[in-house]
């Protein structure tokens, strides 16, 4: 039996310069155990984020227990997707409250109406909500509120879309609506947050509509700059009276030097 | 308007139009689902491919699934169609046609002429009363090739786009996937990157160092920054070297409407980047990407089922003699196609489907994490696009694209089927890769284990501190 050759490439030192699973070696032209069995359990661990039930009680306990947010109230709604499978086959579902839940939104909306509400929703990862959501509110709530801002209740919805922030702003009359949702688990990013912002929020609108800030985690876009650059977009949303792609147009380059700069 | 019945046993199924027929006849599929024009029970759907295999190929042509009025696509597939090319067909029906086209009257030869007279809904039709095995053999009888610099879709060969992709564009990140790629015999279909920011700068500045690594290397391939078409006619208005013209389109003038182009866009975009001749062997620019559920996901499918919108997509690639097409079977979500077994399926159908109407077919053969479908799902597709002779798939590190957060096939996947299947890359890319010491000469394609000199002196050049 002649030995085995070295299955690791010449070009390894490269992979300092990326994620990507490059120099990973061959066998014949096949890959190694290792590099095979890495990457069956990163897709394991994405899987299990996608499929992993949300827990929306230990949620809205855990903002209830939040000494930053606990003066705001947590309510637990559903969205009209019944099971994980048919959420992910009917993304119409995820995107409308179920009766009940809207019916218990109206009894609890605010007289006046409020400026901002948050929702919050497991969306493709309820990893990335428990992970995230509690730890990134306790950095944003108070910058907005320092600008003298109402917010609403905290919404808490099982199986929501994105686009399930316009009904619940529009049922609670907010202003403007901020959605975080747990985004499309990747291999190397299993609990990645998005939040998106709607003004004017009603049933209907569609993405062009909307601001996003994608990827946050400690490991991608940090609670605190994911804050400060949500913060600067409530503002200028509610100033300008819009959001969307006329605001981005303005909005401030992910990291870089211009996050230093930030206003706020 | 005529309508189309089918009975089994006592009942008596009834079809309203040639748009119904074709959705109910539809193998199960959750965008059809989704959209509400899917089959009501299994004995419905075998119903409507009994009456579609009655139906005349002519009908197809008489009455189109969105209006001519109301839709620039169909007066793109009614006002081009080739009839006499058609003509040697028209007497037959939808599964006369398929007994044809699997018997050995239908020859390569019969195949290519017949090609322009393949409108989208013919073809869909056809696939639609077929199983996978039918799939494969036909398609695996119309080879199309396609020239830049380098030919693809020559039978006995299968090329890979190397797929670079970084999550924030870093220049030293996109070179070492590239390295890493050429190293492992990929890229002779285009080395293509997704650029993480989109705008008119980056593009140019990717283009240009796409450019600079083919150039310092001479490696006989094309570039590609997937951008939006705009930004590409920018960065050519600025005197970027732009290879290939990237654009993501669609079946209905509605949903490309969506994607933010036209077919003048296209137009300008395609005359734009034949002028800067940089082709060698060919001056085919253009590069599209389709999948089935975009024109649903854009509400823009007119109540047609999701294979025969993307069948008309190769309608709009068809147009500009592409050098590359191909489907993100995998890539559009489980909302569109739900597990391992769907995306199988349309993955062969798309391949087929533009084979037959002369479009260069080559197939992103992925997944999403959402998506009930892992490598083995991947690997069947793989192989059975191997034997049905694609002309390309995609090649990206270890098969994780760390930027669009997706599974698609690796360098790995490519040397398996060259080795399973005995395929060779593009002719100019091959002798390149012996040139520069990266496989052996000789009848087995197989990778030198040395490190070829001249990348040694740019590993070194890269890995400087």
């Amino acid at each position: 039996m002649s030995k085995a050759r070295d299955l690791a490439p010449a070009w390894s030192a490269l992979r300092r310069f990326t994620p990507a699973r490059i120099a990973l070696g061959r066998t014949g032209v096949s890959l190694p155990t290792s590099a095979h069995l890495a990457f069956q359990l990163a897709h394991a661990q994405a899987r299990d984020a996608v499929h992993r039930p949300f827990n929306s009680e230990a949620l809205a306990a855990g903002l209830r227990a939040s000494t930053v947010l606990s003066s705001l109230g947590a309510l637990q709604l559903e969205s009209r997707a019944t099971s994980r499978v048919h959420y992910l086959q009917r993304p119409d579902l995820g995107r409308r409250l179920n009766e009940a839940s809207a019916a218990a939104l109206r009894q609890a909306a605010p007289r006046a109406a409020p400026d901002v509400a948050f929702v919050i929703t497991d969306g493709l990862s309820a990893l990335a909500i428990e992970a995230n959501a509690v730890p990134f509110l306790e950095e944003v709530v108070p910058s907005v509120m320092a600008d003298g801002l109402a917010i609403a209740p905290l919404c808490v919805v099982r199986g929501g879309r994105v686009a399930l922030g316009d009904e619940v702003g529009e049922l609670l009359r907010a202003r403007c609506v901020v959605i975080l949702v747990g985004e499309r688990p990747g291999l190397t990013s299993p609990d990645s947050l998005g939040a998106y912002l709607t003004f004017a929020p009603c049933i209907g609108l569609t993405d062009e509509r909307r601001n996003c800030l994608s990827n946050i985690r400690p490991a991608g876009l940090p609670w605190r700059e994911a804050a400060v650059r949500l913060h600067w977009l409530i503002r200028e949303c509610l100033r300008r009276q819009l959001s969307g792609v006329d605001l981005k147009e303005d909005a401030p380059t992910l990291a870089g030097p211009g996050v230093a700069a930030l206003p706020g | 308007m005529p309508s189309y019945t089918a009975s089994i046993g006592a009942i008596t199924y009834r079809f309203d139009s040639v748009r119904e027929l074709l959705a109910k006849a539809t193998p199960p599929r959750a965008g059809d689902r989704l959209a509400g024009v899917c089959a009501e029970s299994a004995p419905e759907r075998v119903a409507a491919q009994l009456a579609l295999a009655d139906l005349p190929l002519a009908a197809l042509l008489e009455e189109p699934v969105v209006p001519y009025e109301a839709d620039d696509v169909t007066r793109l597939i009614v006002d081009g169609h080739d009839q006499s090319a058609f003509s040697a067909i028209r007497h037959l029906t939808v599964g006369g046609f398929r007994d044809w086209l699997l018997s050995d009257l239908a020859t390569e030869s019969d195949l290519a002429r017949l090609a322009p007279g393949i409108t989208p809904e013919v073809a869909a039709a056809v696939s639609k009363l077929m199983r996978v095995q039918d799939l494969i053999l036909i398609a695996r009888k119309c080879p199309v090739v396609s020239r830049f610099r380098t030919t693809l879709g020559l039978p006995g060969r299968l090329a890979t786009r190397l797929q670079p992709n970084h999550p924030t564009d870093d220049p030293t990140g996109i070179a070492a996937s590239i390295v890493d790629g050429l190293l492992m015999g990929a890229g002779d279909a285009v080395i293509g990157v997704n650029p993480a920011s989109d705008n008119v700068a980056q593009a140019v500045r990717l283009l240009h160092m796409l450019a600079d690594v083919i150039e310092r290397h001479a490696i006989p391939t094309q570039s590609c920054v997937l951008t939006h078409v705009t930004n590409t006619m920018q960065a050519m208005r600025q005197g970027a070297p732009v290879d290939l013209v990237f654009q993501s389109i669609a079946g209905t003038e509605a949903a490309n409407r969506s994607f933010g182009v036209s077919l003048a866009l296209l137009d300008e975009a395609h005359e734009a980047a034949r002028a800067l001749r940089r082709g060698t062997v060919g001056d085919q620019v253009m590069y599209f990407e389709t999948g089935q559920g975009s024109a649903l996901s854009a509400n823009a499918h007119h109540g047609v089922d999701q294979q025969t919108c993307e069948a008309r997509a190769y309608a709009v690639a068809r147009r500009y003699r592409p050098f590359l097409v191909n489907s993100v079977v995998g890539f559009i979500g489980p909302e569109y196609l739900y597990d391992g077994k769907e995306i199988t399926r349309a993955g062969l159908e798309d391949h087929f489907c533009g084979k037959l109407m002369g479009v260069p077919m080559g197939m992103d053969v992925c997944y999403t994490n959402h998506a009930e479908a892992d490598q083995g799902d991947a690997d069947v597709l793989l192989t059975l696009l191997g034997t049905a002779g694609c002309n390309y798939i995609m090649g990206v590190p270890g098969s994780d694209d760390v930027m669009l957060s997706y599974q698609t096939t690796s360098f790995h996947d490519a040397l398996y089927l060259r080795r399973l299947l005995g395929l060779r890359p593009a002719p100019e890319f091959e002798a390149w890769l012996e040139r520069a010491g990266i496989v052996d000469p000789g009848e087995t394609f197989r990778l030198r284990d040395e490190m070829p000199e001249a990348f040694g002196r740019a590993l070194a050049r890269l890995a400087a501190p």
